[in-house]
């Protein structure tokens, strides 16, 4: 065992020993990087001078470091894919990817991963690109500080910002994506880590994950998106700390859940949101310690969940804070702060003593009837509100937070 | 109280007096011809000029109101200012009344306060304030103390030597007797009878107003049970 | 015309109502502040008292103002004055005052804590209510001699238009619910006006209410230029149609 390490050691020395530096740019020897990947050795560096490189598809076979200085652009010409990778141990770094070509029968991207592992795609910059980066079935990849914008005025001109399919252990950070379809998709990624990304004006959705358990998402941004954030047919999933922002439009939810289990989400923000959560066919999830704040609906809790526990939220200033199309009461909702409760607290223990039903009447009315919205803030619907407060008929009698906070809870 | 079919000229110099029994239609006919009750059908015409849809014409009307409403907030003083204030164009004003009744004494009373015999004496010192050539008082002594009714009927004599035209209804038919030179008879909207006083006592043969028009309506009822 | 709208003036700052008045709605803004430093909330909370205390006390304010002035109106008629412009002194005046009241009540604490971008739909949406409830309460008053029938009137207008009118609204909103009904609730909201006030407001203020639900098609019809000029136009047409039906009927009122 110690031979073999040894041996392994050497041979890794002898490599690194011979490590060299190829310098490509307009004056200098090697002009274009097709040329550098053929000539390079394994362990090579390429290192690219500033300028405007058109070779078509660049396949990368080799565990190279490829590194602009100055950005220099890689230019698709709305034709091709510019670099698919396949090999192990590879870094893309500090290039700018322009112009990808543009197709509905294969998925060109600016990177293309492809049962690759060890790869590092940093600081790249990413213009008017079908795909973004894309990966398949690889692992341990870390995707960092790369910006990504696209116009695109339809949802079939453009593809997904970075595209994740069966892929495993893989770190996104601190990634910027603007203007794609899906701001980061996921499929069939396990064990992975998205961190501190913002995706912003996508036309479908800011994240979009399916069958990805065990993932876990922190500090993100998703804001402006056609229709917020949708996660499906998952579990296991942490989402903590995450901004929900603006998600705005008739089908548009801040964060769509469907089919998600034992998942926890924790300590995010949902602003001005057409609904806030979507809920549907989940069950044994955490909401709790979330701030809901200026939301359509904070919360749309469909009849299919069960065993969800919705604790500690703020509830403040949505039009509708909770609906729900059943009568059953399956899930727990429990000391919320909801700044319509109108009740006491004559014990002093900073807990409603009175229950509060977060569900009004006329959410109800306009659950069932859209159109109704227009009535909103008008003394009718104060009147209806008011009186069916007094005298459940409309709404489940039960569904209620028996220990509503007096107080909003304070997460910063 | 409707009109019904009322044809009636009125001329300048002249003093009419308007007599019907309660609710005849003489103070709806004084309002027709001030414009604050529109005749569905019909024309007035003053001085040939159709006074529908015209304002102006009022000008020369002096008009004091059988009852007398005003602003009830309003202090007496105000309210002679507020008058001359809107009738600017007449920087003239005939202030003999408000003298002679003592009004000034009462210029920091409000409206409300007044008695009817109070009341009364302002409207009268308003509808000879602008110096208007036609003058339409409707019931002017009721109310008023007997001085009152003396300096007001002097006032009417004054006024009617002077050539204007006047218009004047009350059931105190001794009153008319010294001011009136015609007689208006109404009864249930319509003018039963219109001529020259002299006449009517003539027609009559009574020497005083009030008996004559006894005698007149007596007539009247007599004429109407036979026709009936 | 000048002249009979300053003792029309004086007459109303006389009977010191339109001073409680603009008291109450200073009372209110101020307390509204105390309560919540943030001036959206503020700004939300005096909607309701926009689109329900404004027309009330428009509608109860101008027919009580109207027969207390009766008087006055006989006095100026039988004067070389037009009716009309007797008729339009008393609702300038009225209406002056009454909406000189919201500005300062309202406008006042804003003014006094910097705010006075957040208010300015709410001013314009709250002036034009009080004209148009100050016009319905003319129309009212001109429709009968007594006052109380004509304070009944006029309240039934408020009832009608803050109450009743919604009610039927939701009630076709719900048996026609399955068609596409945008078009026609839009129709609907133009026939009151404080629907339309109502709707202006949001738009403007709690944009999460109307979340892009069915909320967009409203949103994009009365947020553009095209939907404010309809909006305005429509608040218009709700403040003349009545003041000159009334202006009609008063012409050929008699005393």
């Amino acid at each position: 065992m110690i031979r073999i390490a040894l041996i392994i050691g050497m041979v890794a020395s002898c490599t690194l020993g011979h490590a060299t530096t190829i310098v490509i740019g307009a004056k200098e020897s090697v002009t274009r990087i097709k040329d550098a990947i053929a000539l390079a050795q394994p362990g090579d560096t390429l290192l690219i001078k500033p300028g405007i490189y058109r070779e078509g598809n660049i396949i990368l076979q080799k565990p190279l470091t490829i590194k602009g200085e100055g950005y220099p652009v890689l230019d698709g010409e709305n034709q091709y894919e510019i670099f698919t990778i396949h090999t192990n141990h590879a870094v893309i770094q500090g290039l700018k990817f322009i112009n990808t070509g543009i197709s509905s029968i294969n998925d060109l991207a600016a990177i293309k991963l492809l049962e690759s592992q060890q790869i590092k795609i940093l600081q790249n910059k990413f213009e008017n690109t079908f795909f973004g980066i894309y990966l398949a079935n690889s692992s341990h990849v870390w995707i960092e500080e790369n910006e990504l914008q696209a116009q695109a005025e339809f949802e079939h001109q453009i593809g997904n910002g970075i595209h994740l399919w069966k892929c495993n252990n893989i770190t996104i950070d601190k990634n910027k994506v603007v203007g794609h379809r899906d701001g980061i998709y996921f499929e069939f990624v396990t064990n992975s880590l998205i961190t501190n990304n913002h995706s912003e004006g996508n036309m479908r959705y800011g994240l979009h994950f399916m069958f990805s358990n065990n993932d876990e998402y922190r500090n993100n941004t998703f804001m402006n998106n056609g229709a917020g954030v949708a996660v499906m047919y998952t579990k296991e999933v942490t989402m903590v700390n995450n901004s929900f922002i603006h998600n705005w439009g008739s089908s548009a939810y801040g964060l769509l859940l469907k089919d998600i289990r034992d998942s926890k989400i924790t300590g995010n923000s949902f602003l001005e949101n057409s609904v806030g959560i979507f809920m549907e066919g989940s069950s044994r999830n955490h909401i709790q310690q979330n701030k809901f704040y200026q939301n359509g609906y904070a919360l749309k809790l469909q009849a299919s969940c069960d065993d969800n526990i919705i604790s500690k939220n703020n509830f403040q200033q949505n039009t509708f804070d909770l609906v729900t199309n059943g009568s059953l009461v399956l899930n727990k909702i429990e000391a919320n702060y909801w700044d319509r409760y109108e009740g006491y607290d004559l014990n002093k223990d900073k807990t409603g003593d009175i229950p509060y039903r977060p569900i009004s009447m006329y959410g109800t009315i306009v659950e069932r009837m859209p159109q109704a919205i227009l009535l909103w803030r008008s003394f009718l619907v104060l009147l209806l509100d008011k009186a069916e407060k007094a005298m459940p008929i409309l709404t489940p009698e039960n569904l209620m937070d028996v220990s509503p906070a007096m107080l909003p809870y304070d997460f910063n | 109280m409707a009109l019904d079919q009322v044809n009636l000229e009125l001329k300048g110099g002249k003093s009419y007096a308007l007599i019907g029994p309660n609710g005849s239609g003489k103070t709806t006919l004084i309002k027709s011809i001030l414009g604050l009750v529109v005749p569905t059908s019909g024309n007035i015409q003053f001085t040939g000029k159709s006074i529908l849809n015209d304002w102006k014409y009022r000008e020369k009307i002096g008009y004091m109101p059988q009852i007398g409403r005003y602003p009830e907030n309003m202090r007496v003083g105000q309210l002679f200012e507020m008058m001359k204030h809107i009738r600017k164009d007449k920087p003239k004003v005939d202030e003999e009344l408000l003298d002679a009744f003592k009004l000034y004494k009462i210029y920091d009373k409000r409206m409300h306060a007044l008695s009817g015999g109070m009341r009364q004496k302002v409207s009268a010192s308003l509808a000879f304030l602008f110096h208007a050539p036609v003058l339409i008082l409707d019931e002017p002594t009721a109310g008023l103390d007997p001085v009152s009714v003396e300096i007001l009927k002097e006032k009417i004599i004054r006024e009617k030597r002077m050539g204007k035209l006047l218009i004047i209804t009350s059931h105190i038919l001794s009153d008319l007797d010294e001011i009136a030179t015609e007689m208006v008879y109404m009864f249930e909207g319509r003018i039963q009878y219109s001529n020259s006083i002299e006449n009517l006592k003539a027609e009559t043969n009574e020497s005083k107003l009030n008996k004559a028009i006894a005698t007149l309506i007596r007539q009247r009822e007599l004429l109407e049970s036979v026709t009936e | 015309m000048t002249r009979i709208i300053k003792y029309i003036f004086y007459d109303i700052l006389r009977t010191r109502f339109i001073i409680f008045y603009t008291a109450f709605l200073l009372v209110c803004t101020f307390a509204f502040f105390q309560i919540d430093g943030d001036f959206g909330k503020v700004v939300l909370s005096l909607m309701n008292i926009v689109l329900m205390a404004v027309p009330l006390v428009s509608v109860v304010f101008t027919t009580i103002h109207f027969f207390n002035s009766y008087e006055f109106i006989e006095l100026m008629l039988a004067q070389p004055v037009n009716r009309r412009s007797v008729f339009l002194s008393e609702y300038i005046a009225v209406a002056t005052s009454l909406c000189l009241a919201f500005v300062i009540g309202v406008g006042f604490p804003f003014a006094l804590y910097g705010a006075w971008q957040s208010i300015s739909t709410l001013l314009v949406t709250g002036i034009f209510l009080t004209l148009v409830f100050v016009s319905l309460a003319f129309f009212s008053s001109v429709l009968t001699r007594d006052k109380a029938k004509a304070i009944g009137v006029a309240l039934l207008f408020w009832f009608y238009f803050s109450l009743i009118y919604d009610g039927l609204l939701l009630w076709v909103i719900y048996t026609f619910s399955d068609y596409p009904l945008e078009k026609l609730t839009l129709t609907l909201i133009a026939f009151n006006p404080i629907d339309l006030a109502r709707i202006i407001m949001l738009l403007q203020l709690d944009i999460s209410a109307l979340m892009g639900y069915t909320g967009a098609f409203y949103k994009n019809f009365f947020g553009s230029n095209m939907g404010i000029f309809f909006s305005a136009s429509l608040l218009m047409l709700w403040v003349f149609w009545p003041i000159l039906v009334s202006m009609r009927i008063f012409s050929k009122k008699d005393l």
